[in-house]
């Protein structure tokens, strides 16, 4: 890569610098890659930019106001800081924003708000709370034209004009370049237990976790560990078997309540188990950080990819790679998430996960792979023509000189 | 107020006959309307005082008749209004005198039910209740729940990214919907989402929800369903001010309880739907609560006993529990009939739709009351308090000279003050023209300019819905201009590393 001047690197310490920054780079046909505390940086095309945006320094939460259940923060402060915060008063991003510290091999807890939110990170209770896309309530960002706008606001319930908040959430920062966020915060739930259905294969574990969710038991968190996966997490790995797990939070009469309609349901497949709460929290946060394909673990040097389909095509997915690669597989979402570790390949199978995919009625990410292998394969799948013209447009709309981030989801975007 | 909407194109209007003909080979038999007589229940929406009768009316049947419907009017330069039941509160589906209205009643089948996903498929003229009704008899609902349920679209959902009275705990349609069909102006169709949870590139489909008909058709749309909670219980519960009442809402969230429904009505409203319902609302009380809880039998006994001792110390005057699902329902039956209810204490009623950070609702109250003294109309409050989302209900007469303008300046007084305090003009109505005006309110105008240059990426012509949402109809091509001074600008104080 080649040595970049210095001068093209700029941190800026408010709004008004990012707008000067951008300005700058618009005039100068500067490009930029945008980065919160960088902590991602790994995640994308492979692209090369001229110098560096960096957020840091937008950093502090400017309003938390835990019984209107809503929080304002800088773009760049730390997530782990905003976490600790809710904590405090009892409270949760309900979306559980993942880490990738684990699979990308960082410190944990190194990210920032924006970047949580322009990878619009979620966890095992996706399939109750929704991603953070369903959290972001308003913003204020610096487009690629130089020009600042806000959207949305510190309420939930408002659709006043385009809800540009959905498609910030996502847009790994080549839209725009954020710097002041809010997000709604939730309750933290009062006490969680998890059940554990032992020794399924991937393809029954898929109709269980289907009937589970189809169930009274509101279960927030339903994933499939086959048994190699599973003796990766301390909580699970000594019972020797592929794992399907189910979480249940709430208060403590609902959760027991629960408890025993899924108990009643998994009886008829077999071996039960159950963690009790700090069990239950270390197992979904293993499964949330998919710690088992860690990059300082066995599977450290396999390509990694995050594939999300309907929750019935998972197993179907995860078959296919299998079959054809000696794939390990990790499901969470009720079959609708699927990491799998590949064996290391010079494209790291990058047709065949799109295709199989694509064929699913899903789509697939290239999450860890050498730099040489991300700047010459897709890392997002591929989009149809029209669609693919489409979303050239808008980003078109929002940078048309591609000054923020060009280049890393699609080529030439 | 008067409205003024895009020019008539006369060049269009001359050529009346010629695309009537060109649309009755794309759409044959009585998928095109022509008289003025049949057209005329198309003339306005739910918000009728403002009525305008379409060139032509268009209900295609096929997604392949709404792309050539669109690839003619986009070719042709012909101004498009999609349209689906016609109840949208805010003009959103307002015709346009030179241009074709593109009706969706007749997309109305349910294409799949897939209960291992958890997902409908649905033609966009399905009804919000006929989802739940679908796959009630396996135990589920689609949670979104406008009040219009019976007769509003999904896809009118989708355009105004409905809410509803359970929002707080279960989202909006935004949150709800998983997938579409999106036929762009141009006639080119595109699939957005499906069954998985997430976007594989920019997330269009959240876009789409709530973008008011202004960037596609939606022709299939795959939305969530929910198993249906076990139990449902409501309090009610009477108070002497409502800032108790405010107080209340704030500690149950605080306490960790996010209820299944929390609406408040203030003095008025509850004299109105208990002289029409017979509910059993309590008559001397400020602020009524109601308070649903809904989940697995224990957690809701369990939580309501909580609510219950919250409401004790926030001074609460009455405080009654549904016993059964009869007297549940009943609790709902004044709220729900709350807009009718008020119907019948005065000819006519406007109906606001704001939001407002919850803490600052007895403040907006006292405010509303000194502005209702100030137009001399009086003015009935619902309030989805778990969100925030206020509807004002502004009573006036229409046979009065001047009653509804006065009206119509005491709405736009109540949406300035949501946006002051800190809300939004908007919480589920949409802006349609209604509110299209009062948009610089809340919006600078580079704000503005950057939705509209979101618009142009979808419909560079702007011809899909124009006059709605945005006060300014830019060009796309005035948009996208940019004002860079190449290498003058000096290099800006930023600190390097």
């Amino acid at each position: 890569m080649m040595a970049r001047a210095m001068a093209d690197n700029l941190k800026p310490r408010d709004a008004k610098e990012v707008e000067q920054a951008i300005q700058w780079a618009l005039g100068n046909d500067k490009t930029f890659e945008v980065v919160g505390r960088g902590s991602k940086r790994g995640i994308g095309r492979a692209a090369q930019w001229d110098g560096t945006l960096d957020l840091s320094s937008l950093s502090g939460v400017t309003l938390y106001e835990p019984e209107e259940l809503v929080l304002s923060a800088r773009a760049g402060t730390p997530i782990a800081e905003i976490e600790a915060l809710v904590a405090s008063r009892n409270q949760q991003l309900a979306f559980e924003p993942m880490d990738y510290a684990a699979l990308l091999g960082g410190a944990t807890g190194a990210g920032s708000i924006g970047g949580v939110i322009a990878a619009n990170l979620s966890g095992p209770r996706r399939i109750k709370a929704g991603a953070a896309r369903d959290h972001f309530l308003g913003v204020s960002a610096v487009s690629g034209r130089g020009e600042t706008f806000k959207s949305g606001g510190r309420v939930v319930k408002n659709v006043t004009g385009y809800d540009l908040c959905k498609l910030l959430a996502g847009s790994w920062g080549t839209l725009a370049a954020m710097t002041d966020i809010t997000i709604k915060t939730l309750p933290k739930a009062e006490t969680e237990a998890t059940i554990l259905a032992l020794n399924l294969t991937d393809a029954t574990a898929s109709k269980v976790m289907a009937s589970a969710m189809a169930s009274f038991a509101d279960v927030s968190g339903a994933a499939h560990l086959p048994a190699a996966v599973a003796m990766r997490i301390a909580e699970i790995g000594a019972t020797q078997a592929a794992v399907t797990a189910f979480r249940l939070e709430g208060v403590a009469p609902s959760v027991a309540q629960r408890k025993s309609v899924l108990e009643s349901l998994l009886a008829p497949f077999g071996s039960l188990g159950t963690l009790g709460e700090a069990a239950s929290r270390a197992l979904w946060q293993a499964i949330r950080d998919v710690t088992p394909f860690a990059a300082n673990g066995v599977a450290g040097k396999r390509d990694v990819w995050r594939i999300s389909t309907a929750p019935t095509q998972g197993a179907i997915v995860g078959e296919a790679l299998a079959g054809a690669t000696d794939a390990e597989l990790l499901y969470d979402w009720a079959g609708g998430l699927i990491w799998a570790a590949m064996p290391a390949t010079n494209d790291a199978q990058a047709p065949l996960v799109h295709a199989t995919a694509a064929a699913n009625g899903g789509h697939a990410t290239l999450i860890r792979a050498p730099i040489a292998v991300r700047a010459a394969v897709d890392v997002f799948t591929p989009e149809q023509p029209v669609l693919a013209a489409l979303t050239k447009r808008v980003r078109g709309g929002f940078d048309p000189q591609g000054v923020l981030n060009a280049g890393r989801m699609w080529a030439g975007v | 107020m008067p409205l003024l909407m895009p020019l008539f194109d006369d060049a269009v209007l001359k050529r009346r006959a010629e695309i009537v003909a060109a649309l009755r080979a794309i759409v044959p038999g009585e998928g095109v309307i022509a008289s003025e007589r049949e057209m005329r229940p198309f003339e306005s929406d739910g918000l009728t005082a403002y009525r305008q009768l379409p060139m032509v009316v268009v209900l295609p049947e096929t997604t392949a008749q709404v792309a050539a419907v669109l690839d003619f009017c986009h070719r042709e330069g012909i101004k498009v209004v999609p349209r689906g039941a016609g109840t949208s509160l805010s003009g959103g589906a307002l015709p346009l005198g030179d241009g074709v209205l593109l009706g969706l009643a007749k997309f109305n089948r349910i294409r799949e039910i897939d209960y291992d996903n958890r997902v409908v498929v649905v033609e966009p003229g399905v009804t919000n209740l006929a989802v739940s009704q679908a796959v009630a008899e396996a135990g589920f609902y689609y949670a979104p729940d406008p009040s219009s349920q019976i007769a509003c679209t999904i896809g009118g959902n989708v355009a105004e990214n409905s809410g509803g009275v359970h929002c707080l705990k279960y989202g909006m349609t935004a949150n709800n919907v998983l997938g579409c069909e999106l036929v762009l102006m141009t006639g080119e169709i595109i699939r957005l989402g499906g069954k998985h949870l997430d976007a594989g590139g920019y997330d269009l489909l959240g876009i789409v929800t709530g973008s008011e008909g202004l960037l596609g058709v939606v022709t299939e749309v795959t939305v969530r369903i929910l198993k249906k909670p076990q139990t449902a219980r409501a309090a009610l519960i009477g108070f002497a001010a409502s800032e108790d009442g405010g107080e209340c809402v704030a500690k149950i969230i605080g306490a960790g309880i996010i209820p299944g429904g929390m609406e408040m009505m203030d003095r008025p409203a509850i004299a109105a739907t208990e002289e029409f319902v017979h509910a059993g609302y309590p008559l001397d009380v400020e602020a009524l609560l109601i308070v649903e809880l809904d989940g697995p039998q224990d957690e809701v006994d369990h939580l309501l006993e909580r609510v219950q001792d919250i409401a004790k110390t926030c001074r609460a005057l009455t405080c009654r529990v549904s016993n059964s699902e009869d007297e549940r329902l009943l609790f709902w039956a004044g709220r729900k009939a709350a807009f009718p209810a008020v119907g019948r204490i005065s000819p006519d009623y406007y109906c606001m739709d704001g939001t407002i950070p919850r803490a600052r609702l007895p403040h907006v109250l006292n405010r509303m009351r000194e502005m209702s003294a100030k137009y001399g109309l009086r003015v009935a409050n619902v309030f989805h308090a778990g969100d925030g989302n206020l509807h004002p209900l502004i009573l006036y007469d229409a046979n009065k000279p001047g009653e509804l303008e006065n009206a119509e300046k005491f709405g736009a007084d109540i949406l300035r003050l949501c946006v002051e305090v800190g809300g939004v003009l908007t919480g589920e109505h949409g802006v349609g023209v209604e509110k299209r005006d009062l948009m610089p309110v809340m919006f600078s105008e580079e704000d503005l300019n950057q939705q509209q240059r979101l618009k142009c990426a979808f419909d560079g012509k702007s011809l899909l819905n124009p006059g709605k949402v945005f006060p300014t109809l830019h060009r796309c091509a005035e948009l996208g201009r940019m004002h860079v001074h190449a290498g003058k600008m000096s290099f800006p104080d930023i600190p390097r590393f």
